[in-house]
């Protein structure tokens, strides 16, 4: 394997405007295979893991990106200023619906959260995290809503299915029809993590 | 305020203290009924599966009626869960009807409410978990995040596209500089037509190349001014006569001609 190949990849991320994906890499490396792309890629993230220094190689919304270690965020924000706030609970509730059950429609998103979500909504779509897929094919032809790229960047998440997951709703007898969202594990230390702070028994 | 309206403030006086002390912290956290039933349930220490709905009903009726106290707007989904509530409790104290209705389904008045319940609780949970990450902007940053130079330099360079989204905003906030008008215009004179508009956007890109959003309408700034052109663009833009452009995020917005200047001369409908 050609011996250069990590830096080649690396300055090509280096200069990226955003993520860049696995498969924009191999069209642009032709000459070699994608199997030694990949390998290439994972020996440049192993490197910058072992160097733990101020920035990671990791992948988000399905593309590689350096992006900074969170630990730091108190010295980066002296520079930069930062926009986001945090979420409220509304749109965070409203957020892991969208994001466990899309396609899904405003009316199924209220009916989980028994309240009117018009004004969340909104805000999300406005804040490019939640885009408008199409109309559903029912009467009156509602809108229908997943999330979008920007989702992805923003929580850091590879993908839809690195999705922190819910649990299995064990004690229910009826699953609704647009329950179609694979399972996925939680990571264990997370689970720990939330359920400090849930009144869960 | 009526006298019968001071009886029922007095009657609740004391209630009314407590409220301050117990409950004003709480008011804002609820995020819904669903939220409030959970606190409820997690305050009388109670099994989500097998919850008292005496017990729970009583005391979300209590909260509404504090609610309303207060003088506070009680929306309208809060009182369709009191009703959901309500009539729960009443099947249950209902003998069941054997002979009539001899299905098995739902045995439990219960389920329903139990089963939005997990469900809600299992979505607040998730958006606990996505909300603990490392957000970009905020905990993380990407090294093309934040460069104030490359942003400026790209502001130069190519003007970015905009989304119907962001050109609707536009147009909000040009409406909201509109001067209110004090008087109705009853037979309005010579209204103006979108394919005048048309032309005169056209013309306009056939003297410059690039056309700004306040350009066209800063001469005459009204309503219906701004709504026709609102739609001549939109119709221009559905005919991919222009290409609508923002230079940056709430910037000004562009138009420039999608043809080469030559054969931008169309027929228009």
């Amino acid at each position: 394997m050609n011996s250069e190949l990590p830096s080649i990849i690396e300055s090509l991320i280096f200069t990226a405007e955003s993520a860049l994906p696995v498969d924009r890499l191999c069209e642009l490396l032709g000459e070699f295979e994608r199997d030694q792309i990949k390998l290439a890629l994972a020996e440049l993230v192993a490197h910058y893991q072992e160097r733990a220094g101020g920035f990671d190689l990791v992948e988000v919304a399905g593309g590689w990106q350096f992006r900074t270690r969170p630990v730091f965020h108190g010295y980066i924000t002296r520079h930069i200023k930062t926009r986001m706030s945090k979420f409220s609970q509304s749109a965070l509730e409203t957020l892991a619906i969208i994001a466990y059950r899309q396609p899904i429609t405003r009316a199924e998103v209220e009916h989980l959260r028994g309240v009117d979500c018009g004004g969340v909504l909104k805000t999300l779509l406005e804040k490019h995290l939640v885009r408008i897929l199409g109309k559903k094919d029912i009467p009156g032809r509602p809108l229908i809503y997943g999330t979008s790229k920007e989702f992805l960047e923003v929580f850091g998440l590879k993908d839809l299915k690195s999705l922190p997951t819910l649990k299995e709703i064990q004690a229910l007898d009826a699953v609704p029809q647009y329950e179609r969202q694979e399972e996925l594990q939680l990571e264990p230390d997370k689970v720990i993590q939330v359920e400090n702070q849930l009144p869960l028994e | 305020m009526t006298a019968e309206a001071h009886h029922h403030r007095e009657e609740h006086l004391p209630l009314l203290d407590g409220f301050h002390e117990q409950y004003s912290v709480h008011l804002d956290k609820f995020d819904g009924p669903m939220d409030l039933l959970l606190h409820l349930i997690k305050k009388n220490e109670l099994d989500i599966c097998d919850i008292s709905i005496a017990v729970i009903t009583r005391q979300y009726l209590e909260f509404i009626k504090l609610m309303k106290e207060l003088n506070l707007e009680v929306a309208g989904d809060f009182l369709v869960m009191a009703a959901t509530l309500l009539q729960i409790k009443s099947r249950q104290l209902l003998p069941r009807d054997d002979q009539e209705e001899p299905e098995e389904e739902e045995a439990d008045p219960r389920a329903e409410l139990v089963r939005r319940l997990l469900e809600y609780q299992q979505y607040k949970e998730a958006g606990m978990v996505i909300g603990a990450r490392a957000l970009l902007g905020r905990e993380v940053f990407a090294r093309t995040e934040s460069e104030p130079i490359l942003k400026a330099a790209q502001n130069v360079e190519g003007p970015l596209e905009v989304s119907l989204f962001e050109l609707v905003d536009a147009f909000r906030v040009l409406l909201q500089r509109i001067p209110v008008e004090s008087f109705h215009d009853v037979a309005p004179g010579d209204s103006l037509s979108i394919a005048d508009c048309i032309n005169e956007i056209l013309s306009l890109l056939q003297e410059q190349d690039t056309v700004q959003f306040d350009e066209l309408v800063r001469d005459e700034l009204t309503r219906e001014r701004v709504i026709v052109t609102f739609l001549a663009i939109l119709e221009l833009c559905r005919l991919k006569l222009i290409r609508i452009f923002q230079g940056s995020e709430f910037g000004q917005i562009w138009f420039v001609p999608a043809v080469a200047k030559d054969s931008a001369e169309v027929d228009l409908p």
